[in-house]
């Protein structure tokens, strides 16, 4: 086990994968010469060649439309978003292409493909730069969309993705590349964590928190908080939200009775409406308190540093909505 | 009674100059009957193929959106002619023509667009959605322009391994103008992909003819801006579709670079279905009727040496075929699965 | 032959058309895409085409008549055909209602209440009284008030607010809701309401020791029992162990803990309720022990692996062959699991609890090794969370490292199967007639008979014999 980043997590995960199958390449803006615009794929270019890593120019659609038809024939392409916001340049051939082509053709050609990236707000990037569009991904059947919080879920779930014969919406945390966390190396297995398994970060009895991506962190330092004041918050990550765990999360929710559903993106129609119709759903006679929802504010990214996090949820936005769902505030 | 109808006189050009005279349409390319009845036989059956599709549409027995390729025969049997069987072929929504080429048998496209379980894509596609891994037919498209990154994509594989392997494209002019074709033809100049990005300009993007859409009719000169190779020519000879589209099939098998071609066809029918095509005039139509490279080629096979009996024989193989194919269609259960198609190993 | 032109689907959504004029005649020739018509339907005015080969023997209808969609309009075949039998159908449909092939336009849905204003509708309780829904909350997100807050519209007055698991909860400890003072918004009874009315009332559940109630404290290794009482499981008392010893200290009563309690009332309950039999099989553990010290022997140092380990694998694997094994009563239905968890029973001070490895079929050996050693490991030190010792579907329960040959476990309700592992032993065997030395290990198999019969049973140890006797089968 050793302690290493989210970025180099995912860069171990690529490396691996492309060692061990031929037919995986990356391949985006920035990925190889210039060591990754985030530098999640450096080094990856001295590795392999230049075949495996390429560089593209800015086109968005187009080098998403090869990823697809590259797929289809039988590589297994990671095509690489510099930032999910622009994938919104290329969602025709995500959702149109990627995602349907295994049914309209009748079975015949799947799409293993990976689209990956940073999602969510960076830091004080404006409205363009800042958006979490997991709901629109997650709403398309025929896409798989996997969000990892930690190093740990990044490498497991990333090498998956990859193996997985369909086309796996990846996004990661803009704010969590430096993240560390206690990593298997592969030297003990290949240490593939499951798509559509969720995790329990923290164990409590009181409340359980849904989260994931960024917020995770953001609900373990609300809970830490909130332990010194005898309320045990239980944190539940799905990390793949289609297909959504249900399950592990209902089960939570069923032992503590109260839910806070915790997301960096807009409310209307953002992911944790979904979360919030299933918990009640299959957990309505547990509950002692109506579902509580803490997102950002229904509003484009401010770019001043203070107005983004008047935006954005904080610890305490999550601790007020725990309190109001124990009845105390 | 009745509308007054807006006539719109299509020409090739801008209004006011002359419509430009294209490549000579006597012109003939050497053949023989060995080479050119395939080819006709090929025209023949998707012609029919299409004309019983329309009938059971307007039957009600084929819904949604039905686009023909009347007409336009002779580009796609006359490119897909130029490939081997490890090629692939990526086309649009009005690809019953370039599937049949490939090798699609009749049967599972008429039972397709019939919505039923034997359909090539089991009811899943319909018109749009032909695919048949088979036969390297990576799919029909209903999104102008989106498939041709994919196209790109197919021959970035063909590179990326090595395996010789050509993609031949095939859009409208309707899609010049799009991001996906923009992009894709752009990556596959930069990258030099193995792939033949095919313009069927049949000189009307639904109901907007090619003026209209243009600021430059000359698709092909695309190619110029990103360096690769272009050609363009009238698409009214099969055999001379086939020429030189094996010139570019060549070029991308043996230099493995992409060349953007435009064919200049037309089409007898409306954009679908529903299009009352309102236009275009009838005598313009009639005008590119009279010139139908089907008959064309017919009176080519005759000229070559086919003789009437063989050719009168070919012609009815080929009615019993589609006719065979239409009693499938007809007699075939209806789709019954819709859920097992979304996920792989779900 | 002829046959009759019905009039065709020139839109979409077209049901009927007006024929504005013909362009060709009686007795001319047509061959596929000749346009013979104009018809005007509710887009533009459409051109018909025919599709046939022939000559039009007969118009049936008259420029500017209206037609439905399919009704026939024209007779097309060889010249010089007799079609008076076809223009008579004709008349006898066109007169009848619309051709089959006529698609509608769809009909407009009839809605339910158009969603302006949400409204929520009291629940029906069967048992509890009455309760209308809860006071409207403000949408906010965070610590940010809403700036428009939703008016949702409440309904007729409420008497009684409740929350479902108040509600739930005051049904189990015998409480009306009436008599108990609600603290949430509006006066809504929630969870705390109803417990402080329960400890106010005196507990009914100890039999006079004092009992230290510490309602934050939930022994991590209990939450077993199912979700949906979960909520009073969470309650658990923790007891101070208290001697009473009797006056002639013959005896001493110790304090039943919890673990023993519920472990008392599970397996009476099992025993009781679901009836149990039994199928023994003894098999040959050569082949698995040289399996095991061959894995053994590449781990080295990183790692073990248990004849446990590779019997955990083989029980996922055989529920795979065999999975109507993988199943429990239900009552109405049996449920049959699509996934294989794998429930171990581990000893621990004062007791037995049974993590679960989940997906055992999916794991490899070394992964179920790891994870057992470390699940037991933290069994022992009362660390297991509460979603690793739920949901397991068929339980191995393995007493043959303390020198039990043969034993037969109870079922862990609602698994169907448990199998009970006994000792490896040196006993003589019979091979090709003769006397041999041999090492056997006797497995129990309990079934619930309410879902697997002895043949059923058979089979799945059958399978169960094959992979064990066979190891490297379990390594595909």
């Amino acid at each position: 086990m050793a302690v290493i980043s989210y970025r180099e997590a995912l860069n171990q995960a690529m490396r691996e994968e492309m060692e061990r199958d031929p037919n995986v390449f990356v391949m985006g803006e920035e990925v190889g010469h210039y060591n990754g615009a985030y530098k999640v794929t450096q080094g990856l270019l001295q590795r392999f060649s230049e075949r495996r890593i390429v560089d593209a120019p800015i086109a968005e659609m187009g080098f998403a439309g090869i990823g697809v038809g590259a797929a289809m024939v039988g590589l297994r392409p990671i095509i690489e978003f510099m930032t999910f916001n622009f994938s919104l340049v290329a969602i025709d051939q995500i959702v149109n292409n990627a995602a349907k082509i295994f049914q309209m053709s009748g079975g015949q050609y799947n799409i293993p493909i990976v689209f990956r990236g940073p999602s969510g707000p960076a830091v004080q990037v404006g409205s363009q730069h800042s958006q979490a569009l997991e709901s629109y991904y997650a709403h398309v059947p025929g896409l798989k969309v996997v969000m990892p919080s930690t190093a740990l879920d990044a490498k497991g779930l990333l090498k998956s993705a990859i193996r997985d014969d369909n086309p796996v919406v990846f996004m990661e945390g803009e704010t969590l590349y430096n993240t560390t966390w206690e990593v298997p190396d592969s030297a003990s297995g290949d240490d593939l964590i499951p798509i559509g398994v969720a995790d329990i970060k923290r164990v409590g009895k009181d409340i359980t928190l849904i989260a994931w991506s960024k917020m995770v962190w953001t609900c373990l330092d609300a809970a830490k908080q909130l332990a010194e004041e005898g309320i045990e918050c239980e944190v539940v990550d799905p990390r793949t939200l289609r297909p959504l765990d249900v399950e592990t999360l209902a089960a939570s929710v069923n032992k503590t009775g109260r839910c806070v559903i915790v997301e960096i993106g807009w409310p209307v129609a953002g992911f944790g409406a979904e979360v919030a119709y299933q918990m009640q759903r299959h957990c309505m006679d547990a509950l002692d308190a109506p579902i509580e929802r803490v997102t950002s504010d229904d509003v484009p990214m401010p770019y001043a540093k203070n107005l983004e996090d008047e935006v954005q949820p904080q610890v305490k936005d999550i601790v007020a909505a725990v309190k109001r769902a124990l009845y105390l505030e | 009674m009745g509308m007054v109808r807006a006539v719109v006189t299509a020409s090739m050009t801008t209004p006011d100059s002359k419509r430009v005279e294209h490549d000579d349409h006597q012109e003939l390319v050497e053949t023989t009957p060995e080479e050119l009845a395939p080819l006709y036989r090929q025209m023949l059956a998707i012609r029919r193929l299409e004309e019983a599709s329309a009938k059971a549409y307007s039957q009600g027995k084929i819904g949604g959106f039905l686009h023909l390729i009347i007409g336009q025969e002779a580009v796609c049997v006359g490119a897909i002619a130029a490939l081997e069987k490890k090629d692939y072929v990526v086309a649009t929504y009005r690809e019953h023509g370039h599937a049949y080429a490939k090798g699609v048998a009749a049967r599972p496209i008429l039972a397709e667009l019939y919505g039923k379980k034997t359909g090539c894509v089991k009811g899943l596609g319909g018109s749009m959605h032909i695919f048949d891994k088979a036969t390297n037919f990576l799919g029909g498209y209903g999104i102008v322009g989106g498939h041709v990154p994919i196209a790109a994509g197919a021959a970035f594989a063909s590179k990326y391994r090595g395996d010789g392997a050509v993609t031949l494209c095939f859009f409208g002019e309707g899609a010049s103008t799009i991001g996906g074709f923009a992009e894709g033809l752009a990556l596959a100049a930069l990258w030099k992909l193995p792939v033949v990005l095919i313009c069927e300009n049949n000189q009307y993007s639904m109901g907007t003819p090619l003026y209209r859409s243009l600021a430059v009719e000359d698709v092909s000169l695309r190619a110029l801006a990103h360096g690769m190779a272009r050609d363009r020519f009238d698409g009214d000879d099969v055999v001379k579709v086939k020429r030189r589209i094996a010139e570019a099939v060549e070029r991308a098998r043996t230099t493995g670079e992409p060349t953007l071609v435009e064919v200049i066809t037309y089409r007898f029918r409306g954009h679908s279905m529903s299009d009352p095509g309102l236009y275009r005039t009838k005598d313009e139509v009639e005008e590119w009727k009279r010139r139908d490279p089907l008959n064309r080629c017919r009176q080519r096979l005759l000229d070559v040496g086919m003789i009437d009996a063989d050719l009168a024989a070919l012609e009815d193989d080929v009615k019993a075929e589609i006719e065979d194919a239409v009693k499938f269609a007809e007699e075939s259960p209806a789709a019954d699965e819709y859920k097992k198609y979304v996920v792989k190993g779900q | 032959m002829a046959q009759i032109l019905g009039l065709p689907k020139l839109s979409p959504t077209m049901e009927e058309g007006v024929l504005v004029r013909w362009t060709r005649k009686e007795g001319d020739k047509v061959s596929p895409g000749d346009l013979i018509a104009e018809v005007e339907t509710d887009k533009a005015n459409m051109d018909f085409n025919v599709e046939d080969e022939g000559v039009l023997l007969k118009l049936l209808v008259k420029e500017g008549d209206t037609v439905k969609l399919g009704a026939p309009v024209a007779i097309i075949g060889k010249a010089g055909e007799d079609v008076s039998a076809l223009v008579e159908q004709a008349k006898q449909a066109g007169a009848a209602a619309p051709a089959p092939a006529a698609v509608a336009a769809p009909k407009p849905v009839a809605s339910a209440a158009a969603p302006t204003e949400p409204k929520i509708t009291a629940p029906a309780q069967a048992k509890a009284p009455a309760t209308p829904p809860p006071s409207p909350r403000p949408a906010a997100s965070g610590a940010r008030p809403a700036a428009r807050e939703p008016q949702i519209a409440q309904a007729p007055t409420a008497k009684l607010l409740a929350s479902p698991l108040a509600k739930t909860l005051a049904i189990e400890l015998g409480l009306d809701l009436r008599t108990i003072q609600g603290s949430g918004p509006g006066g809504r009874i929630v969870e705390r309401d109803v417990r402080q009315a329960a400890d106010g009332v005196g507990s009914s559940s100890t039999t006079g020791n004092g009992h230290a109630s510490d309602a934050a404290t939930a022994e991590a290794a209990t939450g077993h029992a199912d979700e949906a009482a979960a909520p009073t499981q969470a309650l658990a008392v923790r007891h101070a162990r208290q001697l009473v010893p009797d006056a002639a200290g013959d005896f001493e009563d110790l304090p039943a803990s919890n673990m023993r309690k519920r472990i008392a009332a599970r397996l009476t309950e099992a025993k009781r309720d679901i009836p149990h039999f039994y199928l023994m099989r003894k098999l040959d553990a050569a082949p698995l022990l040289a399996f095991r010290a061959r894995l053994n022997e590449l781990l080295g140092d990183r790692g073990k692996v248990s004849v446990n380990d590779l019997v955990i694998k083989a029980v996922a694997l055989a529920l795979r062959r065999v999975p109507e094994c993988n199943a429990s009563w239900e009552g109405d239905v049996i449920r049959y699991y699509h996934r294989v968890h794998v429930g171990v029973a581990v000893a621990i001070e004062d007791g037995l609890v049974t993590p679960v490895v989940r997906d055992a079929d999916q794991k490899g050996i070394g992964a179920i090794a790891a994870e057992v050693k470390d699940l037991a490991e933290r069994a022992k030190k009362r660390g297991l969370k509460g979603h690793e010792i739920t949901g397991s579907t068929f339980t191995v329960s393995n007493l043959g490292m303390l020198g039990i040959e043969r034993f037969t476990a109870i079922l862990n309700p609602p698994e169907a199967g448990i199998l009970a592992i006994g000792a490896t032993v040196d006993e003589p065997v019979v091979v090709k007639d003769q006397v041999v030395p041999g090492k056997r290990l006797t497995v129990t198999m309990s079934c619930d008979h309410r879902v697997i019969d002895g043949a059923l049973g058979a089979r799945w140890l059958q399978a169960f014999a094959e992979l064990f006797e066979k190891p490297e089968s379990l390594a595909l």
